[in-house]
């Protein structure tokens, strides 16, 4: 019994152990190859102003600022798409819903989630694409703007199940005393439920952004990948993932502009782990019910 | 202060004006006069006839008479699960949250049916308020708890809205307390603070009748004196009716007590007679301590 239970133990020490061992193993392989890049290049050409253009003839650039512009265009564009909707959708499942209707959309809304993201890009293109430059009068609608509501829709299910867990989640004595008041039911949600649950929803928000940030194909497709510098959501713009995803297979291996792909990597890599530490963080507090 | 009020706050009725029976002249309560005489003339504030009450198949109230006088304490006791909390929560229709639930019989708040068909849930739910066994405040400040039922009912101005949060302060006895920490989330309080904060609460939105569901039973003895003492206080412009576990409690503060059994309604009275004099058998021996 003993025995069976402190080899349960050590099983999930060691697979906990694992996770971690591979974050500094990746960890550590994006730094070893970046280095050549940080070392010949220097960490401020990357964030000192200009673009990116390491195979320029004359005077190679390596300044990401724009792109990582673009990324957080995309990102915080996602987020004001999917976070209204995916609130909406949420409290729908959680307050609203029969029984019945949650068992028709959950699966619906899950089923978002697995759509491949070329799929996802071709939807970009022909559907998103066309609608974007009829209504705002532009000759294409291939655009930040189109990369925010199609990374949206990928955090979305992220989004929706982590709020919905957080809105089933808020007492249902909070519910009860608003009721009592004399509160309508949408009042209650509106002003008490929701409330309740914002820290909650907020983590998931972020957790849904810090997985489609580093969403690569979709953007890639949609975003007209522009290395100028972005002024609004409808220029075209390029973001961190797809910057790597287009260049990597064609650039010489061990070359400088290989090993600066890299850095940009683990720009990315230390954006998407801030994101999900703030997310944790976020939750914890929540759970521990501090915030509010 | 009335002066200073604006009436044309959407259906939201002051209370220094239009508390129904405040014009009564109001006598303070003596203990010891038991009610005798010293009230002016006695009149039903809720009048309950062959009322029966069903969760799905379930029976939890059966022909249930129980008059309520205006503007006296009244004291549901019983042993646990005899539908004490039924009867209450079908006051304010509470009750309809509840999934398959059916009432039979007539419920009547000052002569008018509140289960008929033209029936605003949501005014009777602020005409009838409900402080729940255990405190709930919401997870907000002080302040934003006991303005939650103003601002929900329409009332939007800063000054009116101090106005009312500090008078229902005031009368729940938990003003010199808090006034210097409006902003401190509600949860810091202690029990026998949030339960005050509770009843504040429900009275900044100017009810006529208190529903009370064993309001001290998860507090200390020194924070249900307090109470004790409030509804006493509250007596005097509030229909109250109270469930308690406690028959000293019943006996302390209450005019009129019923008990309960098995979902009927036993014996009604006034609560020195119950207490001394019980008409009925069972009722005798839950007093006496024989059973419950
Ligand atoms: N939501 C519910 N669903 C089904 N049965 C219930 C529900 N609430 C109460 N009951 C039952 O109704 C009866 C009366 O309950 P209640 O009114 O809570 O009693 P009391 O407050 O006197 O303890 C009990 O037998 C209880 O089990
Ligand atoms: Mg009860």
């Amino acid at each position: 019994m003993n025995i069976k239970e402190n080899s349960i133990k050590m099983i999930f020490l060691a697979s906990g152990l694992l996770s971690i061992f591979i974050l500094l193993g990746i960890f550590y392989l994006l730094f070893s190859n970046s280095f050549p890049a940080l070392r010949d290049v220097g960490i401020k050409s990357f964030f000192s102003r200009g673009y990116w253009n390491p195979t320029a003839y004359s005077v190679p650039q390596y300044s990401i600022l724009n792109i990582i512009k673009g990324t957080f265009m995309v990102g915080t564009g996602s987020l004001l798409f999917a976070v209204p909707l995916g609130v909406a959708c949420a409290a729908y499942l959680a307050e609203v819903a029969s029984p019945r209707e949650r068992e028709i959309f959950k699966p619906i809304i899950e089923i978002l989630a697995g759509i491949p993201s070329v799929v996802l890009g071709f939807f970009g293109l022909v559907v998103v694409a066309p609608l974007l430059s009829s209504v705002f009068g532009l000759p294409n609608g291939i655009n930040a703007l189109n990369g925010s509501i199609l990374v949206g829709i990928m955090a979305l299910p992220t989004v929706v199940s982590l709020a919905e867990d957080a809105v089933s989640a808020v007492p249902q004595e909070y519910r009860h005393a608003s009721l009592a008041l004399g509160a309508t039911r949408w009042q209650t949600l509106k002003n008490v439920t929701i409330p309740a649950a914002f820290s909650g929803v907020l983590a998931a928000s972020l957790l849904g952004m810090g997985r489609a940030i580093g969403e690569t194909m979709t953007v890639l497709m949609v975003t007209g990948n522009a290395l100028a510098a972005p002024s609004s959501f409808m220029d075209s713009v390029r973001t961190l993932s797809a910057n790597i995803a287009i260049e990597m297979g064609e650039v010489p291996m061990g070359s400088l502009h290989f090993h600066s792909l890299f850095v940009v990597g683990l720009v990315l890599f230390i954006i998407t782990f801030i994101i999900n530490l703030l997310a944790d963080i976020i939750f914890d507090r929540y759970r521990k019910g501090v915030s509010m | 202060m009335e002066a200073t009020m604006n009436l044309k706050d959407k259906d939201f009725v002051p209370f220094k004006e239009e508390q129904p029976n405040s014009s009564r002249v109001v006598v303070y309560y003596d203990p010891k006069s038991n009610g005798t005489g010293k009230r002016p003339a006695r009149k039903e504030k809720v009048k309950v006839e062959k009322l029966a009450f069903y969760y799905g198949t379930k029976q939890a109230l059966q022909n249930i008479n129980l008059d309520i006088i205006a503007n006296e304490v009244t004291a549901l006791i019983g042993p646990s699960g005899c539908g004490k909390t039924t009867y209450l929560r079908i006051i304010n229709r509470m009750n309809d949250l509840i999934p398959g639930s059916r009432i039979e019989g007539k419920v009547l708040i000052d002569g008018e049916d509140i289960y008929g068909p033209e029936v605003d849930v949501v005014e009777l739910r602020r005409r009838v308020g409900l402080v729940f066994q255990q405190p709930n405040p919401f997870p907000k400040s002080i302040y934003e708890n006991v303005a939650y039922g103003p601002r929900i009912h329409g009332i939007r101005k800063k000054s009116l809205l101090d106005e009312i949060v500090e008078e229902s302060l005031k009368q729940a006895a938990l003003w010199d307390e808090v006034k210097d920490r409006f902003k401190d989330s509600a949860l810091s309080l202690s029990g026998g603070q949030q339960q005050r904060l509770c009843i504040a609460r429900v009275l900044a939105v100017r009810p006529e009748i208190l529903l009370m569901d064993e309001p001290t039973s998860a507090l200390d003895p020194v924070a249900t004196q307090r109470i004790e003492d409030l509804i006493r206080t509250l007596a005097s412009n509030y229909t109250i009716i109270i469930v308690t576990h406690n028959m000293q409690q019943a006996a302390r503060i209450s005019d009129t007590t019923a008990f309960f059994l098995l979902g009927e309604m036993v014996e009604q009275g006034k609560t020195s007679q119950i207490f001394t004099r019980p008409r009925d058998r069972r009722t005798e021996e839950y007093i006496t301590g024989r059973f419950g």
